[in-house]
């Protein structure tokens, strides 16, 4: 009895339990303030929204009896005629079970039905380019640091004039050189079109293929950003104390060096929690280029057809989606920094 | 501070930015002096026009202009060569392996040899298998017209009388004729060809640059204001206050910037997205990181020697900020500037092609050149002067300010310095 329950209080009071809890409180925060976000902007929107969105919509319906249906639809839905408040747990409670309402530009489809369809595509994408293109780019960004005047002289700039092309930009380089001019690659869709996903091995075969392009133009412009943080980071701990009396002390160059790339990780994985909101951001505007069956080109054709309901539903998916991988990088460095564990111990 | 200044035009980096940014800014200056007019104006009827100078062929047969003749040696072979092009030399080579002739043989590029094959070998009469009457037909056109290539004939030029209603001669220019490229009327010189729209590309995308610079300017600026002010209240003043300020200012590092200018831009709508709106609500979502270092600067400054005896002097608050603070933390500011503009630059471009950009018809941004060139598929079409040119301006920008950046770091931060 004594001893479980010192154990329970240990356990309450290490530093690892302390560090959760309030990543977990403030990813709740988060996630209340990203979802009020989402319900206060658009009402900011001056006039009755409902009739800009149906006005947005109107040309594009003949049927006059469907207009009116989705309207009555939608003020029921979201229950726009009560206060703002009321509105806004109507809303939440929606959410809680998953409605975010019907697409206008594919009545009657549920947002919620197309956003899953497109999400796979995008995570698959762009999971494991940015992580791809982050660990490359530490790598280049230690070794240029270390190796300071030859390879660095060639990699900085490189990296900064990499660093600056928006990711559509380095997608659109890409298509025109590998796609059109080479024909290695081809240069639109997640599949080829003559397909029907399916579960086969032809299938899967067609999605690398087209996965190429998209691909590389995320993992570039995520190493170009990298490899100047971790080349800065470096350069810190190269001037630290211990890197000098490592030295004195006759230790390895690589030794050293895998000192440096260890201290010099931590604070990339808190920069890349920090930046890799505008980094999907950038993707997504890639997937558009190549006509990425993604959250991306749902959202460029929810916003040409003006279909409200989708737009809202794919900001509030990405942001939850951005807040989910900085939530998960923050307990990967609360695993890795030692300070956090050392925490433990006081 | 002369010696830092001295330092920064002794960096590398810092100088190559300032030049690179400077001959943009320049080239937004200088070059509607030098070629006024509108950079809206619709010229071309066809779009997607090449690069190149362009004269009018009305104005090159003018009977005033002076006809020179030169004779000179290759030209007629050069002419004769232009006058079948690569895909007919190509459908050649295909009737003749067709035909038999064997692949190694032929090659395209040699125009005579290729030529002599064609007439060993061509016959109209002769009937391939799996070859249809159209394409026997175009075969037979080709071949009149692989015949009569070597006819130089005079050009004989012709106009049409309203009133007798006949045709009258007026000159006939032979192959031997030139003019002086001069004396035409009228030259348009296109360096970078015309968009979807028939715009001169060189002209929109120089005012392009004009804008989006402005844009980054309004929104750099109004960015580092909230950023600075947040930043010192937070930092100076402490206790609640500063909470509060770094509870929003964390909420906003971890919701995604763009995420909030799809929402805003989409909610302001069409009519209200001008130029400064765009500028105005990219700076409203950026202000989160002048915050923070500018915070972090002021918490380490706070208790310094010279703030605390300016306190004990009874120095009111904005004098202390503005003159024990403000000095030393001004460095991060301008680097947190210099960043801003480069990033809202990159926001309008990302906002343009998702199509919440500016309103379209006063103005040109970047983004609104790229998202029109992919709106109508130049980078399908082979259109590379809509849309590499902007690319590269986009690139250049932010590479300029990025390198400026680092320079000034550099300068400021002497751990970076080896």
């Amino acid at each position: 009895m004594d001893e479980s329950r010192s154990t329970y209080k240990k356990i309450v009071h290490s530093g690892y339990f302390k560090y959760y809890r309030k990543k977990t409180l403030w990813f709740l925060a988060t996630l209340v303030a990203a979802v009020i976000l989402n319900f206060v902007l658009p009402r900011l929107m001056p006039g009755d929204p409902l009739a800009a969105i149906m006005a947005r919509l109107a040309p594009g319906i003949q049927d006059t009896e469907a207009l009116r249906r989705i309207y009555e639809h939608y003020m029921v839905q979201f229950g726009l005629d009560r206060p703002v408040i009321q509105q806004f747990f109507i809303y939440v409670g929606n959410l809680f079970r998953g409605d975010l309402g019907l697409s206008f530009s594919r009545f009657p489809r549920p947002v919620s039905e197309i956003i899953m369809s497109a999400m796979p595509w995008t995570i698959g994408l762009q999971l494991p380019a940015i992580i791809v293109g982050w660990f490359i780019g530490n790598i280049l960004g230690a070794i240029a640091a270390y190796s300071r005047n030859g390879f660095d002289r060639v990699l900085m700039p490189t990296a900064l004039f990499v660093s600056g092309i928006p990711a559509f930009g380095m997608a659109i380089i890409l298509l025109t050189v590998f796609g059109l001019n080479l024909g290695w690659f081809p240069i639109a869709g997640g599949y080829g079109i003559h397909l029907l996903p399916h579960l086969s091995w032809q299938f899967i075969g067609s999605i690398i293929y087209h996965y190429h392009l998209p691909f590389m133009s995320i993992v570039l412009i995520a190493i170009g950003g990298q490899a100047l943080g971790m080349r800065s980071m470096s350069i810190y701990e190269l001037n630290a104390d211990y890197v000098r009396y490592s030295r004195f002390m006759g230790i390895k160059d690589r030794t050293i060096v895998r000192y440096i790339f260890r201290n010099a990780m931590l604070p990339q994985v808190t920069g890349l929690a920090l930046s890799i909101g505008t980094m999907m951001g950038g993707a997504l505007v890639a997937e558009i280029i190549f006509g990425y069956p993604g959250l991306g080109t749902t959202l460029l054709r929810a916003i040409r057809e003006g279909d409200y309901p989708l737009i809202s539903g794919i900001t509030l998916v990405i942001t939850i989606m951005v807040l989910i991988a900085v939530f998960l990088l923050e307990i990967i460095y609360g695993l890795i920094d030692p300070r956090v564990k050392a925490a433990q111990f006081e | 501070m002369r010696n830092q200044f001295r330092q920064l035009i002794r960096s590398g980096k810092f100088m190559t930015g300032f030049i690179i940014f400077n001959a943009l800014v320049l080239l937004t200056i200088f070059y509607p002096i030098f070629n006024p007019g509108n950079p809206l104006a619709m010229i071309g009827f066809d779009s997607f026009i090449p690069p190149g100078t362009y004269f009018s062929l009305y104005d090159s047969v003018n009977p005033n202009i002076h006809v020179y003749t030169l004779r000179i040696p290759g030209a007629d072979e050069a002419r004769i060569q232009s006058l079948l092009p690569m895909d007919e030399r190509e459908a050649m080579g295909e009737w003749l392996i067709r035909e038999g002739v064997p692949k190694e043989q032929i090659n395209i590029e040699d125009f005579t040899g290729l030529l002599e094959l064609w007439f060993a070998h061509y016959n109209p009469d002769i009937r391939i298998d799996g070859m249809t009457i159209a394409d026997r037909r175009f075969y037979q056109r080709l071949n009149a017209k692989v015949e009569g290539i070597f006819d130089i004939v005079d050009i004989h030029l012709y106009t049409y009388n309203n009133e007798t209603e006949e045709y009258e001669f007026q000159a006939a220019i032979s192959s031997e004729d030139y003019i002086r490229l001069r004396d035409v009327v009228n030259i348009v010189r296109l360096p970078l060809g015309t968009d979807n729209f028939g715009m001169d590309m060189m002209r929109k995308l120089v005012s392009a640059i004009g804008t989006s610079l402005l844009i980054g300017l309004i929104a750099g600026s109004i960015a580092t204001v909230i950023g600075l002010i947040l930043g010192l209240v937070a930092g100076y003043v402490g206790g609640i206050i500063d909470e509060i300020i770094m509870f929003f200012s964390n909420l906003f590092t971890v919701i995604p910037g763009f995420v909030l200018l799809i929402l805003i831009s989409y909610s302001i709508g069409q009519a209200g997205r001008s130029v400064t709106v765009i500028g105005i609500v990219i700076g409203l979502t950026a202000w989160v990181w002048t915050t923070r270092s500018v915070r972090s600067q002021v918490l380490s400054l706070r208790h310094r020697d010279h703030v605390s005896l300016s306190k004990l002097s009874g120095h009111s608050m904005p004098r202390i900020i503005i003159k024990d603070i403000l000095p030393y933390i001004a460095s991060y500011v301008v680097m947190a500037f210099i960043l801003q503009i480069s990033t809202a630059i990159l926001a309008e471009a990302g906002l343009s092609m998702l199509g919440l950009g500016p309103r379209t018809t006063d103005v040109a941004t970047l983004g609104l050149m790229m998202n029109w060139a992919m709106v109508y598929s130049a980078h399908l079409t082979g259109a590379w002067w809509a849309y590499y040119p902007v690319l590269l301006v986009i690139a250049l920008i932010s590479f300029s300010l990025n390198l400026m950046n680092t320079g000034l770091d550099q300068v400021f931060n002497p751990q970076l310095r080896n």
